[in-house]
C-alpha cells in the first residue's frame, strides 16, 4: 500500500481569506437531510464534546462514546493555565497574524501554515462561544475579560479562569453536550471503550466497542467516525496525563490504515512536582503561569547540602535569566525543560532526591504582597503543599519537567480527515497544528477550534455525497471479523497467565521510553530502546498476569489492552526520533545542537511531516512525507535570548 | 487463573445509551400549592413556614408561662386575657380558637411534611453504610430531629390532656390554670417528663431555627453569621425558661396555692 | 546521557521519610447485584509521601502477585480536578483532610498501625458497580435536564458585549468549581444532591448569560434531582465533605429560585398562544 500520496487538500488562495472562501466552496448538507446521517464521536474532552454538541445542534444524529463514567471526566479538565485568542482586548499589538506567527514559530516551523492560520482566525469565536455558555473567565473590575501573558508570548492574549481554565471550558462543552443528550439528539455511551474502526467499501463505516461494565463487544455503524481521543504521553508511564489516557483509539485506527504523524514530537512540561518515590503513579503539573512570577534557580555548587534559605544570592544561579535575558523565566517549554534537566544532570539538583530546581516566589511576595500572590496562584500553592508538605510561601517550590502533551498523532488533511476516508481526528489525537512544540494555552484553543468551528463544516463536505446511502450493516463480515479480533485479544490477555502485572510492564516500558526518547534523544539511545522495547514486548505477551474475567468491570484487563498498544507506539516513537536527524521543538537530538546547546533544525532535509504507515506487526512501518512550505513565516532559528 | 473473591456475574447484558432524558417543560401541572408541596423543596418551605408559626406560639407560650412567677392572680388574668382577645369584634374565645385552628394546621402540616421527607430520604439510601460514619458538620440536634420531634409531639398530647382537657390524675379544675400547673408539676415524674420534653424541644429548635433560613432561601452574607447565633439564643431562651417551671415547682419556689 | 533517579530504570533509592504499617478493611463486591463484604489486607511499609491511591496501587500490585483479584476503584487525573475518585475513608468521603479529594490525600495524614476502613459511596442513585466503584450517571441526568446555557456554536456575540462585575463572575466561579465527584451525596445523611445541583444552578443563574433559561432550568434540574436523590435537611455535612469547599449558601439560592420558578413557569405557561 505504499502508493499513498499525502494530499493535505489545502486549497489555493490567499492565506487570509482561504478558510472563508473554502467554507463557501465546500458542499453543504441541507438542514432537512442532516438527520439522515449518523456520526460517531469517540471521546468527550474539549474536542469531542464540542464536536458532538455542535453536530447535534446542526441536526446530525450523533453517538458519543466515553470510557469514563461521565463525559465530564475527560482529561481536558485538568488544563490549568488558559486559552489563547487574538482578541487584542489589551491593545498591545496582537492580531490574527501575530498569533499565527507565534504559533508557527513556537512550533519550531514544523506545522502546516494554512491550518495554523485558520486556528488563529477562529480563536476569537471560541472566546465568544465560551463566554456565552457561561464559562466564568477571569474579569477585570470593569466587568470586561482579563488576559495574561503566557509561556513565551510577548502579548497578553491568554484568557483564563483561575487555575482551572480547562475545567471550565470542558464543563461548557460538556453542558452543551448534555443538552443534546437530554433532547435526544446525542446517544451517550459511557464506560464504553473504542477498540476498532471498521471499513466497508474503503470508507469508515463504524466502530467496535467494549462495554467496560459488562465486557460486551458491540458494533456501531455510522456515515462518519470522529476520533477525539487525546494524546499518548502515558507511553512514558509517568506523565502529567490522567491514568486512563491512552493511544489505543488512534493506534487501532493506525493499524487499519490511518497514517500516524510525527510520533516523536512529545512535549515535556517544565513546571511539574518532582517525583518523591518509586511508587509514584503520575506527576502533577503546576501551571506554567507560575513562571510569570517565580524565578528558577539552582545552587552554583553541585551537591550543595544547604537548604534554600541558607544559600546566599551570590551562590544561586538563575540560569534561565542568565542565558535568556529577554525572555528570562518565560522561555518556551522545550527550552526551559532542557535547561532544568541540564542543571539536574550536572549534579545541581535540589530536594531530597536532588531531582529538581527551585522555583522561587520570595521576590514576588516581597514586590506584590502575599495577598496578590495568593490571589494569582493560591490554588496551585495549596496543591503543592498538599502533595509535598512544603509551604511555597515560605520556601521555594521544587520543579522538574514531565511529559505532558504530544504534538504527534493521526495525520489529517485540511479537513481533519485521516487517510481512511470518513475517519476524522480532532484535538490532541491528530498531529495537530502545534508543529514540533506547543506553546502554552494553545491546546485548549486547538481542541475547541476543531470541535466547534472546523470539523462541523468540513465533515459536511465529506457527507454530502453520501446522501441517502444506507448505513453499513453491523452484520457485515468486516464488523464480525473486527468483533472476533477484539474478543480474542482480550481473552488472550486473560489466558496468558504469567507472573507480571500490567502496571509492571507499563512502568518498565516507561523507563525505556523516558531514558531514551524523552527530553534528549541520541542515536545510540534510540537504537538501544529499539532493541529493548521488542524484547520487553515479547515478555509482555508471554508473562502477563491479568486476573478476573472479561464479563464485568476489570480495570487490569482494560489497561492490558492500552499497554499493548503503547508498546507498539513506543517503537514507532523511537523509529521516528531516529529518522529525524535534526532537533526541533520537543524533539532534541544531542547530535544536532548549536554551540550553545540550542536545538539545531535542518530545514533543508527535514521540513516535512513524517507520516507512518502500518505494514503489519512484523514489518517496519513505512515513512511517507508531507513537505511543509513556509510562505508567510520566515524560517529562522528560534532565539529567545 | 486465580479465584475471584466472589463469583462474578456470568451473563452479559446490554447497556443502552443514554438519550432523550430531558423533562417535558410543557407537561401539565397541578395547581401551584399542590405541585409545590409535592416537591421536597416545597415540603421544606412548609416545614419552615409552619416552623415559624410554631416558634411564634412557643415563644408566646413561654412569655405567658413567666406569669407563673407573678402569682396566681396575674397568671389567671393572663389566661382570661387570651380568651378576650379582639372582644368585642369577635365573641369571647373566637380569636383564640382561630389561633388554635391555625396552630393545629401548622402542626399537622409540619408533621406530614416531615413524614414525607423521611420517606424520601430513606428511599434515597436503602443500603446504609456498613462502617461507622464520622460526622463533621451534622450535629446531634440535626441528626435527631425525627426523634426530638416525636418526643415533643407525644409530649404535646400529654400536655394537652394534663393541663387543658382532663388533668392526669390530680384534682383538675377547669379554668384554674395556675393551680393545675402547680398540682401537676408537684409530682416528680411529671416534672421530669416536662424537663426531658423541653430539652428535646430545645434541640429541635436549635436545628430548626437555623434551618429555616436555608429552607426559605434567606441567605445573605451580611447576616449569615447571625443565623446560628439566633438559633442558639432562641432555643436556649425557650429551654431555660420552660425547664425552670418544673424545677421551681419542685423546689417549692412557686406553686404554693394557699 | 543521564536520567534522573526516580524515573530511570535503576532501582529507586529507599523512600525518604517515614513508612507506615497499615491494615485496610476494604469493601469487596463482585458486581452490582452480588453481595458484598469487608475484607482485611495488610499494607506494610507505606511511605508517608504516597498518595492514598498510590497506596492502593501498591496493595493491588501485591494482590496480583498473590493471584488475588485487585481492588476496583475509580480514579483518573489524580490531581483533584476530574472528580473520578471517591471512597468513604474511615467514615468520611475523601477521607480526613478538609477540602481534599482522595487522590490528593497523602499517607502522612495517617499514623503507623492504623486500620483504615474503605467503603464505596452509598446512595440509591449511585449503585455499586464493583468493589469501591459506583455509577454516578444520575449527576449527568441532572445536568441534561437543564444545566446549560443554550447557545448554538457560532451564534455568540462578542465576549465583551456583556460586562460582568468581577464579584458576580467570582461568585459564579466559586459555584462552578464543583468537580461532580458525589462526595456531597455520600456525606449527606439523607443521600441528597442539593449541593451538586445548587452549585450548577448558582453558576448559571448568577451570570447575565444564564437569565433567559433561569427558571426553566431551575425547575427542570430540581425536579430531576428529586426523582433520583433524597432531600436536604440542612445538616451541612456536604459542605464539610466537598473537596472544593463549595458552601451550602448555594442551596439557599436553589430554594429561593425554585419557588420563583414554580410561580413564574406557571404564569408563562398558563398563557394560551
Amino acid at each position: 500500500m505504499s502508493d499513498i500520496t499525502l494530499d493535505a487538500k489545502v486549497p489555493d488562495g490567499d492565506i487570509q481569506t482561504l478558510w472563508d472562501e473554502h467554507k463557501f466552496n465546500m458542499k453543504l448538507v441541507n438542514p432537512a437531510n442532516k438527520r439522515k446521517y449518523e456520526i460517531i464521536v469517540v471521546g468527550t474532552g474539549l474536542a469531542g464534546a464540542s464536536a458532538a454538541a455542535t453536530l447535534a445542534q446542526l441536526g446530525y444524529n450523533v453517538s458519543a462514546f466515553t470510557f469514563h463514567d461521565s463525559p465530564r471526566r475527560a482529561h481536558s479538565i485538568a488544563a490549568q493555565g488558559g486559552i489563547n485568542a487574538a482578541k487584542n482586548y489589551h491593545g498591545d499589538g496582537d492580531s490574527v497574524h501575530r498569533l499565527f506567527y507565534d504559533t508557527v514559530k513556537g512550533g519550531d516551523f514544523r506545522s502546516r501554515e494554512a491550518n495554523v492560520y485558520r486556528l488563529a482566525q477562529v480563536s476569537n469565536s471560541i472566546i465568544d462561544q465560551c463566554a456565552a455558555q457561561g464559562v466564568p473567565f477571569a474579569r477585570e473590575y470593569g466587568g470586561l475579560l482579563d488576559n495574561r501573558s503566557f509561556g513565551g508570548a510577548q502579548v497578553s492574549r491568554t484568557f483564563y479562569a483561575r487555575g482551572q481554565t480547562g475545567q471550565q471550558l470542558l464543563l461548557g462543552a460538556y453542558q452543551a453536550l448534555a443538552e443534546q443528550v437530554g433532547l435526544g439528539k446525542v446517544k451517550l455511551y459511557n464506560r464504553c471503550e473504542f477498540l476498532d474502526v471498521v471499513q466497508v467499501d474503503g470508507r469508515a463505516a463504524g466502530i467496535v466497542t467494549r462495554d467496560l461494565l459488562t465486557g460486551e463487544v458491540q458494533s456501531h455503524a455510522a456515515h462518519a467516525v470522529v476520533l477525539a481521543t487525546g494524546g499518548y504521553s502515558n507511553a512514558f508511564f509517568l506523565s502529567t496525563n490522567a491514568m486512563a489516557c491512552n493511544v489505543s483509539a488512534a493506534w487501532r485506527a493506525h493499524r487499519r490504515g490511518a497514517l500516524f504523524a510525527n510520533p516523536c514530537y512529545t512535549q515535556i512540561h517544565p513546571t511539574c512536582i518532582p517525583s518523591s518515590d518509586e511508587f509514584q503513579s503520575k506527576l502533577t503539573l503546576m501551571s506554567e503561569s507560575l513562571r510569570n512570577d517565580g524565578r528558577v534557580w539552582v545552587p552554583t555548587k553541585a551537591g550543595d547540602p544547604r537548604g534554600p534559605d541558607q544559600i546566599p544570592e551570590s551562590e544561586r544561579d538563575y540560569f534561565l535569566e542568565r542565558k535568556y535575558p529577554s525572555f528570562g523565566n518565560l522561555v518556551p517549554r522545550d527550552v526551559a525543560s532542557r535547561n532544568i534537566k541540564a542543571q539536574v544532570d550536572s549534579g545541581k539538583g535540589v530536594g531530597p532526591l536532588r531531582n529538581g530546581a527551585y522555583l522561587d516566589f520570595a521576590e514576588s511576595i516581597k514586590r506584590l504582597s502575599p495577598q496578590v500572590v495568593e490571589e494569582r496562584y493560591g490554588n496551585l500553592f495549596d496543591m503543592y503543599e498538599r502533595i509535598t508538605d512544603e509551604n511555597p510561601y515560605k520556601q521555594p517550590m521544587r520543579i522538574f519537567p514531565a511529559p505532558h502533551y504530544t504534538m504527534g498523532g493521526l495525520w489529517v488533511d485540511y479537513h481533519l480527515e485521516t487517510t481512511i476516508p470518513g475517519l476524522y481526528a480532532i484535538g490532541e489525537a491528530n498531529f495537530a497544528d502545534q508543529g514540533a512544540n506547543r506553546l502554552g494555552a494553545s491546546a485548549l484553543m486547538q481542541g475547541l477550534a476543531d470541535g466547534y468551528f472546523i470539523l462541523p463544516y468540513t465533515i459536511g463536505d465529506g457527507l454530502a455525497p453520501l446522501l441517502n446511502k444506507p448505513l453499513a450493516d453491523t452484520n457485515h463480515p468486516a464488523f464480525k471479523a473486527a468483533e472476533a479480533e477484539v474478543t480474542d485479544r482480550y481473552r488472550g490477555y486473560l489466558a496468558t497467565n504469567g507472573t507480571r502485572s500490567v502496571d509492571w510492564f507499563h512502568r518498565e516500558l516507561g523507563h525505556i521510553v523516558w531514558d531514551n526518547c524523552g527530553m534528549e534523544r541520541s542515536r545510540p539511545g534510540l537504537e538501544k530502546a529499539l532493541s529493548e522495547i521488542p524484547a520487553l514486548y515479547q515478555e509482555f505477551k508471554t508473562d502477563l498476569r491479568v486476573l478476573g474475567d472479561d464479563r464485568s468491570l476489570n480495570q487490569s484487563l482494560e489497561r492490558a489492552g492500552r499497554v499493548d498498544d503503547f508498546f507498539q507506539l513506543a517503537e514507532l516513537m523511537c523509529r521516528d526520533a531516529l529518522e529525524r536527524e535534526e532537533s526541533c521543538g520537543g524533539h532534541f537530538r544531542v547530535e544536532h545542537q548549536t554551540e550553545e546547546g540550542e536545538a539545531l533544525r535542518d530545514d533543508e532535509n527535514f521540513a516535512y511531516v513524517a507520516a507512518w504507515e502500518w505494514t503489519g506487526p512484523d514489518t517496519p512501518a513505512e515513512l511517507h512525507k508531507e513537505h511543509l512550505d513556509f510562505k508567510h513565516v520566515h524560517l529562522a532559528q528560534r532565539s529567545y535570548k | 487463573m486465580a479465584q475471584a473473591t466472589t463469583p462474578a456475574p456470568s451473563s452479559t447484558h446490554t447497556r443502552g445509551p443514554v438519550t432523550g432524558t430531558a423533562r417535558d417543560a410543557n407537561r401539565k401541572r397541578a395547581p401551584f400549592l399542590i405541585e409545590f408541596y409535592r416537591s421536597a423543596v416545597g415540603k421544606k418551605y412548609v416545614m419552615a413556614i409552619t416552623g415559624i408559626m410554631i416558634m411564634g406560639f412557643v415563644f408566646a407560650h413561654m412569655v405567658g408561662n413567666v406569669k407563673m412567677y407573678l402569682g396566681p392572680a396575674e397568671f389567671d388574668t393572663y389566661a382570661e386575657f387570651l380568651r378576650q382577645i379582639l372582644v368585642p369584634i369577635f365573641p369571647r374565645t373566637l380569636f383564640l380558637w382561630l389561633l388554635r385552628l391555625g396552630l393545629i394546621t401548622a402542626f399537622v402540616l409540619h408533621i406530614h411534611a416531615a413524614y414525607g421527607l423521611t420517606v424520601i430520604n430513606h428511599k434515597a439510601r436503602p443500603v446504609k453504610y456498613a462502617s461507622k460514619r464520622d460526622y463533621v458538620a451534622a450535629n446531634y440536634a440535626s441528626r435527631t430531629m425525627r426523634w426530638s420531634g416525636i418526643i415533643v409531639g407525644l409530649f404535646i398530647v400529654f400536655h394537652l390532656f394534663d393541663l387543658s382537657w382532663t388533668g392526669t390524675g390530680f384534682h383538675y379544675y377547669r379554668g384554674a390554670a395556675y393551680e393545675n400547673v402547680a398540682h401537676s408539676l408537684e409530682r416528680p415524674l411529671v416534672a421530669l417528663i416536662y424537663i426531658v420534653a423541653n430539652l428535646a424541644l430545645g434541640l429541635h429548635l436549635f436545628h430548626g431555627a437555623w434551618s429555616i433560613f436555608q429552607s426559605l432561601g434567606w441567605n445573605n452574607p451580611r447576616f449569615n453569621k447571625w443565623r446560628r447565633g439566633f438559633a442558639i439564643a432562641f432555643a436556649g431562651l425557650i429551654t431555660v425558661v420552660n425547664v425552670s417551671f418544673p424545677i421551681m415547682v419542685q423546689a417549692g419556689v412557686v406553686g404554693h396555692v394557699g | 546521557m543521564t536520567a534522573t533517579e526516580p524515573l530511570s530504570g535503576s532501582p529507586a533509592p529507599a523512600a525518604p521519610g517515614r513508612t507506615l504499617n497499615l491494615t485496610l478493611r476494604v469493601w469487596r463486591q463482585a458486581g452490582p447485584d452480588a453481595p458484598g463484604a469487608f475484607e482485611d489486607y495488610d499494607a506494610p511499609g507505606i511511605s508517608v509521601d504516597m498518595s492514598f491511591l498510590e497506596m492502593l496501587d501498591v496493595v493491588n500490585e501485591r494482590l496480583v502477585e498473590q493471584s488475588r483479584e485487585p481492588i476496583t476503584f475509580d480514579h483518573d487525573c489524580r490531581e483533584g480536578i476530574c472528580g473520578t475518585c471517591s471512597l468513604m475513608i474511615n467514615g468520611r468521603p475523601h477521607g480526613p483532610q478538609r477540602g481534599t479529594a482522595t487522590c490528593q490525600l497523602h499517607m502522612r495524614k495517617f499514623a503507623d498501625g492504623d486500620t483504615i476502613v474503605i467503603e464505596p459511596w452509598r446512595a440509591e442513585a449511585f449503585p455499586v458497580v464493583r468493589d469501591l466503584a459506583v455509577d454516578r450517571g444520575a449527576f449527568d441526568r441532572i445536568v441534561e435536564a437543564g444545566g446549560y446555557i443554550t447557545v448554538n456554536s457560532g451564534s455568540a456575540p462578542d465576549a465583551n458585549l456583556i460586562p460582568i462585575p468581577k464579584s458576580v463572575a467570582d461568585a459564579a466561579f466559586d459555584a462552578a468549581a464543583c468537580i461532580g465527584c458525589g462526595a456531597c451525596v455520600a456525606a449527606c445523611p439523607n443521600g441528597a444532591a442539593q449541593l451538586f445541583t445548587s452549585a450548577k444552578l448558582a453558576h448559571l443563574n448568577l451570570l447575565p448569560q444564564g437569565q433567559a433559561e433561569r427558571y426553566k432550568r431551575t425547575e427542570a434540574m430540581v425536579d430531576t434531582m428529586e426523582e433520583l436523590f433524597g432531600s436536604c435537611t440542612n445538616h451541612g455535612e456536604c459542605e464539610a465533605a466537598c473537596p472544593k469547599e463549595i458552601p451550602i449558601d448555594f442551596i439557599a439560592l436553589l430554594n429561593k429560585d425554585y419557588l420563583r420558578a414554580k410561580l413564574k413557569n406557571r404564569r408563562y405557561l398558563s398563557r394560551k398562544p
